[in-house]
């Protein structure tokens, strides 16, 4: 089952590689990471999405717990939480399918950030299978290329992480 | 005060309370050997190989229970010692390894002698550090020997490179070391000691299994043999936690796993309750996962959050300091009723002694044949009382020693468990022997294992080290040569130790001095012999049986319930 673990992190040099080699150390699997400085500039934020039966996913947890750097951890699949994902994708647009391109980017409320004679680049922001079906929509008129940020998320309601 | 970065060094040993460092010098740590060559607070113990001095390191940390340290070189010298920290690591033990570097301006050039050892390390050690400015040197070796020593002790490296070492800054040692992201656990939680506490007396076919975290919280071994005492129950020790009882202890089964005894695997697969203290359910413990304590609830204690329910699922948790929590848990069984446990218990003991009765570790030593490797061992025991500290290297030796020498307090079998380190024994009996000047201190060895490491015997002369080396020489890596016989068709592949050195003059050439024993009645002589030599080390070279094999053994893939007694 997918799992989204958010976490916390020192900003320092070095964090990434303890992060991702502890997954390839011991064989867990990332589907997408992301990471940045928050407001407070001494701590990061990571989230990554990943696989793995229940018991693996507590070690998973545990494990990025141990790490020096590591402030907290938290698995937002087990909690009532948001969850946004960016994607850049150029679609070629000829004649006959620029009317079909622009419609679907206006379905899926996607912007239009650049344009030429043959091609359209859209991005579009939302829960990870709504870019996924954005990105299957658009495959048939030919995706010249496309990059995805990966998922980000924060629990709803009031609180903090 | 402005000091050098070397001074920095210098300084924060002492203040960290650091009595021995074992090193090699190099290009990148020139700085630092000239700040430490008026030193007098701390001495260096010259190693001839600096995975030595990581072994060393170890061995002195685990026979003293302070931080073990270490100081090399860039480059080779940084890698050398990978092996070490890897060691050290897997099995807990406290040490600071100090790496010197190439200069700053020269890191990611390729230049002469770098590594990226930061990089090569991240996943053997339980923390390291690039010291990128001379104004972090004291907080960042603060927090190596913190990181190192508290919590689940491990492994630190800190890599210093040279013109940081040259540079100055004003020094300013801190006093309280604050890591916001790194709070290890120190006690349990009150209701899961009760729900632990309420299990074990309810228990009909109690069980202790205690590892290599009764060696890191020192004085919990004792709370353990009153655990024991006390309840009558049943215990055993890993090979990290062998001395967690006395060896005679009437409590105490032996060792369990692979090559544990008949009645301490058969205990622990027919338990109903199994208390795992400072262990963590390792694979040549456990046997084949779904045959182990199949009817038993686990408890089980240890400071690392990560090692619960990694392998086997815990019914109950303890997490903490290992001796905290034996405190807490002793409170909170005091108030428990025991009396309707004493049939059980009776009947129990009664299975247990008819286990025992098989005597799995029997063996018969001929007067005029063949040295048994086992009876090197029973003999070393006799001799030394059981009084020695015993390291060892990896092998059959290895598991002969921790049969049968029997330990009869903490910190005195120190030996290489989770790495398995061919080469470890001898360095590190050189670290023991430096933190207990007035102990004997036996290696106990294979003619295979003690050819990776045996250059020391070089560090033992210069250092006055008069450990002893007593090599069970069969003439084959005898535990690859016991697998190929039983899983491999008998094809004994690359196992037999050609162009064997002649061990005594090897010893001899060295300084020391070296004995050979052929027979039964030289095995008790040269032991003898040995023990009265105090000036310098002794190696004897036991010409034993060659192609015997190690037993009781739980084959690979079985059940601990379906060992093989011979």
């Amino acid at each position: 089952m997918k799992h989204i673990i958010t976490i916390l992190v020192e900003n320092e040099f070095g964090v990434l590689t303890r992060i991702t080699g502890l997954f390839s150390a011991r064989g867990y699997n990332i589907e997408s990471l992301n990471v940045a400085p928050t407001t407070d500039e001494s701590m990061s934020r990571m989230t990554i999405v990943t696989y793995g039966e229940e018991n693996v996913i507590v070690q998973i947890r545990k494990q990025l717990q141990k790490l020096i750097p590591v402030i907290k951890v938290e698995n937002l699949t087990e909690h009532a939480h948001m969850e946004r994902e960016m994607i850049v994708i150029k679609v070629q647009a000829n004649e006959n399918s620029r009317a079909e391109v622009l419609r679907m980017a206006d379905v899926f409320r996607a912007r239009v950030v650049d344009v030429s004679e043959s091609s359209y680049s859209l991005e579009l922001t939302g829960k990870s299978n709504k870019v996924s079906a954005f990105l299957r929509m658009l495959t048939p008129h030919g995706v010249i290329e496309m990059t995805r940020t990966g998922s980000v998320g924060m629990k709803r309601g009031s609180e903090g992480f | 005060m402005k000091l050098t970065g070397a001074q920095i060094f210098v300084e924060c040993l002492k203040r960290e309370g650091v009595k021995h460092i074992f090193g090699y010098p190099g290009g990148a740590v020139l700085p630092i050997y000239d700040a430490i060559f008026y030193e007098n607070e701390f001495e260096h113990i010259l190693v001839r190989h600096e995975q030595a001095a990581l072994h060393a390191a170890n061995g002195y940390a685990r026979a003293s229970g302070r931080c073990g340290v270490a100081l090399v070189t860039s480059g080779p010298g940084a890698t050398n010692a990978v092996t070490g920290l890897a060691d050290s690591n897997i099995d807990s033990i406290p040490t600071v390894c100090f790496t010197g570097q190439v200069p700053s301006h020269l890191i990611g050039s390729d230049a002469f002698q770098e590594a990226d050892i930061v990089g090569v390390t991240r996943s053997v050690t339980k923390h390291n550090f690039l010291i990128k400015n001379v104004e972090d040197m004291a907080k960042v070796i603060r927090q190596a020997f913190y990181i190192a020593t508290s919590g689940r002790p491990g492994a630190v490296l800190v890599d210093i490179p040279k013109d940081i070492s040259l540079q100055s800054c004003e020094f300013e040692y801190p006093e309280e070391v604050h890591i916001r992201s790194y709070q290890p656990a120190s006690l349990a939680d009150v209701d899961d000691v009760l729900e632990a506490a309420t299990l074990m007396a309810q228990a009909r076919r109690p069980m202790i299994y205690s590892g290599g975290g009764i060696m890191n919280a020192r004085g919990s071994a004792a709370l353990l043999t009153k655990l024991c005492q006390t309840y009558r129950f049943p215990v055993t020790n890993t090979l990290m936690g062998l001395g967690g009882v006395p060896f005679d202890d009437e409590h105490f089964v032996g060792m369990l796993g692979m090559h544990g005894t008949y009645e301490a695997n058969m205990s622990v697969s027919h338990c109903d309750v199994l208390i795992a203290v400072g262990a963590r359910f390792d694979d040549r413990v456990t046997g084949k996962l779904s045959a182990f304590a199949p009817d038993a609830k686990i408890i089980h204690i240890d400071v690392d959050p990560a090692s619960i329910s990694k392998i086997v699922k815990a019914d109950v948790a303890l997490i903490g300091d290992v001796k905290l929590v034996l405190e807490q848990l002793l409170t909170a069984l005091a108030a428990q009723d025991f009396s309707h446990q004493q049939e059980a218990l009776n009947m129990w003991w009664h299975q247990i002694d008819h286990w025992r009765a098989k005597k799995s570790l029997s063996f018969v030593q001929e007067p005029d044949a063949e040295v048994k490797p086992q009876y090197v061992i029973e003999q070393l025991h006799q001799q030394t009382k059981g009084n020695a500290i015993v390291t060892t290297e990896v092998g059959q030796h290895q598991m002969w020693a921790a049969q049968l020498y029997g330990v009869r307090k903490p910190h005195r079998f120190i030996t290489s468990g989770g790495l398995g380190t061919m080469g470890f024994g001898l360095p590190a009996a050189l670290g023991v022997k430096k933190a207990c000047p007035d102990a004997t201190v036996i290696d106990i060895a294979g003619e295979a294992s003690i050819q990776m490491n045996i250059q020391e015997l070089s560090t033992a002369m210069q250092h006055n080290l008069p450990i002893k080396i007593a090599i069970l020489n069969n003439s084959f890596m005898g535990m690859v040569r016991q697998w190929q016989q039983m899983f491999h068709g008998s094809r004994y592949s690359h196992s037999y130790s050609d162009s064997l050195p002649d061990f005594v003059k090897l010893a001899e050439a060295y300084g020391g001095v070296g004995l050979r024993a052929t027979t039964p009645q030289e095995v008790r002589e040269v032991i003898a012999q040995a023990l009265a030599i105090n000036d310098r080390f002794v190696l004897i070279d036991f010409v034993v049986s060659k192609e015997e094999n190690v037993y009781p053994m739980v084959p690979t893939g079985a059940g601990l319930h379906e060992m093989v007694l011979a």
